[in-house]
């Protein structure tokens, strides 16, 4: 299906919880309400003309020093969805405002959810409610902090071992 | 030079020779580096003919530590404890920049040279070195094998 | 304590009598003889059979997507060459593709070739490297040696044309570092024979080898179903019966305009995956010698007519401002610049100032040049995509290679992602190995085709 019918089924199957759409260079992108991002993931593989089996990415984007969002929610989580029946793509992506960073799990639609969202922890330090599991995936249970978030210093060291330097 | 002394430091150089030849290495096989690893210990570059073709993938049988690939953090105590297993006489040869100093990997995740961790006999530097140097390298360490006074 | 037997004592509670039998807790890894990559897997068996595992993964975290953020948008190639290293150029083209996407701009067509002929030289190396690592654990030593010897003649085309073996940085965004050297498909030409060579050899060792198949039938298999909610793609996800690869679903650089195929298997096993890894190999040559055959812009001629100047005294007059005329006059490359002369650079790169440092002699021989080439250099000026995010995916060797890009209209990346092909296969890795038994880990594992680098980042 073409990108823009996509999002003109999406819009019509979920409203208002459509917060935007737009698409850039080819890609279409849908930007979800957080408490039904869950419900559109789901709505977005069962649903046969979509058929979005395929969770490809999922991550996200610390949005703090953004020239011109200021003020708005600091992370954004991206989905990157893919077809294999239909052969097309779709990003979807949800606002999470840094003093309460939880989003719905979806590994009960992809089971691969399970460790990209343990990576987004720990990078970011987003949580995802109802993830049975929730550890750091990349790094030690003893570090401190997100290291992707824009506000950690790239070389800010916590050894286990050895010398700070 | 006395009776004794004579026939120390011949026992010396003869068990040198011996040891320089009978390279037992444990790769502690972590990165990239590993790639250039497999090219050097294969037949195109062949370190068997150093004799230090056979791996041993257990560190009390080895005696050359063979760090390859970049050490991150949460990798160090790991590290440390194949180091401490190895019985004594031991080398350690840091295969690659990011063994040497950390390389262009300047941050929060990776150790900055594993002699910060363990003590380094001889340092290969190189991004992977080329199977060339790692010789060159393995040259090196077996001069001072066979120089160094012998324990046993 | 009184109760309990030397047995029990020496072999822990619940070994033979008293309390029954109780599962046992192994640690495999991250050091672990049998295995070529730095995971952890805490076991729980029961006897020999593996009842539970829990995969631990970060050993070589690297912070490749955090090292991205600091530099400019070119300056990122390095890393993603030690991303999957057994495979860099795939990596440097998919980065570059995605910032070229970003920008809106595209590559020559000629770039279009050579982007497709390096990365199937690139998927080639790293399958007979998956292939013969996963052999040597099962005792077949043999093909490890005969494989790595032919990676070996392919590293040679490699280096001849990038200059390095394995940490290449070829890419660049909005074309490649240099053309192909002259003669380069007279070069390819021995190196695929003897790849071809040995893939026979060792199709006639493994293929119906009755220890291997022993070892690989039936193990580690996962259910179609099961490796698409993984989201496993690549040779893993073929060897289910799914002939999604990305080069044929979304073409892109020259896969539309040559002709191979997917090859596919049902069984989903480990034999599954090594048979389409092998079939694999030898599309990824015929790709390579169609469009090597194919390749726009004709043979590479370096040698330019007319009279020839050092590049040292040429380089000399440029800084000392002498530049009238410079930019006509011909100019000898030094053996190592070979392929990135004018000529070549125009082949190759995207015509677009704003993104591709202009070739040497320009950046010396004028001053637009030299600025043109400040510009692109310095500090707080550089390559500034328009303010969005992309993402591409191209076919790396262990499946879907994503780059999702986010730009703030810098001059360096606002967010750079790694979507890694190995870490799916990686997170489904307990799924293939409970209820089988221990040794069966090591053939699984290596089916698997873990590349730290990409896995951990
Ligand atoms: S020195 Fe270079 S090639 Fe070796 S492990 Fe480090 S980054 Fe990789």
């Amino acid at each position: 299906m073409d990108g823009a019918l996509i999002l003109d089924h999406l819009r019509a199957a979920f409203g208002a919880a459509l917060v935007e759409a737009h698409d850039f260079r080819g890609d279409h992108t849908a930007v979800v309400a957080r408490d039904a991002i869950a419900g559109v993931l789901r709505h977005c593989r069962d649903e046969a003309a979509l058929g979005f089996d395929v969770l490809m990415d999922l991550t996200a984007v610390d949005y703090l020093v953004y020239p011109g969002r200021e003020g708005g929610s600091r992370f954004e989580v991206v989905y990157h969805l893919y077809s294999i029946a239909h052969n097309h793509r779709l990003r979807v992506k949800v606002r999470v405002p840094e003093e309460d960073a939880v989003v719905p799990t979806v590994m009960t639609v992809w089971p691969i959810a399970d460790w990209m969202e343990r990576e987004v922890w720990d990078m970011f330090g987003i949580r995802f409610a109802g993830h049975p599991d929730l550890r750091r995936l990349l790094l030690y249970e003893e570090f401190v902090g997100h290291p992707l978030r824009k506000d950690y210093p790239i070389n800010r060291r916590q050894p286990l071992i050895g010398p700070r330097i | 030079m006395g009776v004794g002394s004579f026939f120390t430091s011949k026992l010396d150089e003869a068990i040198g020779w011996a040891r320089k030849y009978s390279i037992f290495q444990y790769p502690f096989v972590t990165a990239c580096c590993g790639m250039e690893y497999m090219a050097t210990a294969c037949s195109h570059y062949d370190i068997d003919r150093f004799g230090a073709g056979l791996p041993r993938f257990s560190p009390r049988q080895a005696d050359v530590l063979f760090v390859v690939g970049t050490i991150s953090h949460k990798m160090a105590p790991v590290l440390k404890r194949v180091y401490d297993q190895m019985t004594e006489p031991k080398w350690v040869v840091a295969f690659g920049v990011c063994t040497c100093t950390g390389g262009f990997y300047d941050n929060y995740a990776t150790v900055q040279g594993i002699d910060t961790i363990i003590p380094v006999d001889v340092y290969i530097p190189g991004c992977p070195p080329r199977p060339e140097s790692v010789i060159d390298g393995l040259m090196k360490l077996q001069d001072k094998i066979a120089t160094a006074a012998q324990r046993f | 304590m009184a109760e309990r037997t030397t047995r029990e004592f020496m072999l822990g509670e619940g070994s033979g009598t008293g309390s029954g039998s109780q599962a046992l807790h192994v640690g495999v890894g991250p050091a672990h003889p049998a295995m070529h990559g730095i995971i952890r897997i805490a076991a729980e068996l029961d006897g020999e059979i593996i009842t539970r595992a829990d995969v631990e993964i970060g050993y070589l975290h690297r912070a490749f997507e955090k090292e991205c953020e600091v530099g400019g948008w070119n300056n990122a190639i390095p890393y993603t060459d030690r991303l999957n290293y057994v495979s860099p150029l795939i990596n440097n083209f998919g980065y570059a593709h995605a910032v070229e996407k970003l920008l809106g701009i595209e590559v020559t067509e000629r770039c279009r070739y050579i982007r497709t002929i390096m990365a199937e030289i690139s998927r080639v190396c790293d399958h007979l490297t998956c292939v013969g690592a996963s052999a040597m654990e099962l005792g077949a030593f043999t093909v490890f040696l005969y494989m790595i010897k032919a990676r070996e003649y392919l590293w040679e085309l490699v280096e001849a044309v990038t200059g390095a073996r394995l940490t290449i940085s070829y890419g660049r965004v909005g074309g490649v570092k240099a053309d192909l050297p002259a003669g380069f498909a007279e070069m390819a030409r021995p190196a695929f024979k003897e790849t071809r060579e040995v893939l026979d050899e060792v199709h006639r060792l493994l293929t119906g080898n009755r220890i291997f198949m022993d070892r690989m039938v039936g193990v580690g298999a996962l259910s179609r179903e099961e490796t698409i909610a993984y989201a496993i793609t690549g040779p893993m996800l073929r060897a289910a019966g799914v002939g999604y690869d990305v080069r044929r679903a979304q073409p892109h650089w020259a896969y539309d305009r040559v002709e191979w195929e997917v090859p596919t298997r049902t069984d989903g096993d480990n034999y599954a995956r090594y048979l389409v890894r092998m079939a694999e190999m030898e599309q990824s040559m015929r790709i390579a010698e169609q469009a090597l055959e194919a390749l726009p812009g004709g043979p590479i001629n370096v040698d330019f007519e007319g009279r020839p100047i050092d590049p040292a005294s040429y380089v000399d007059q440029g800084k000392q401002g002498k530049t009238g005329g410079l930019l006509l006059l011909p100019i000898t490359l030094s053996p190592n610049l070979e392929g990135q002369g004018r000529a070549a650079q125009a082949r190759v790169n995207a015509h677009d100032k704003r993104v591709v440092l202009p070739p040497k002699e320009t950046t010396y021989g004028s001053i637009e040049g030299l600025m043109n080439h400040f510009m692109l250099i310095m500090e707080g000026y550089g390559i500034r995509p328009p303010q969005g995010e992309a993402y591409f995916a191209t076919e790396g060797a262990n499946g879907e290679l994503g780059f999702y890009v986010v730009s703030d209209g810098g001059d360096r990346p606002y967010r750079v992602r790694c979507r890694p092909p190995c870490l799916p296969p990686l997170a489904a890795l307990h799924r293939m190995i409970e209820g089988e038994m221990v040794a069966d880990l090591v053939p699984t594992f290596g089916s698997v085709n873990m590349i730290g680098g990409e896995l951990d980042r």
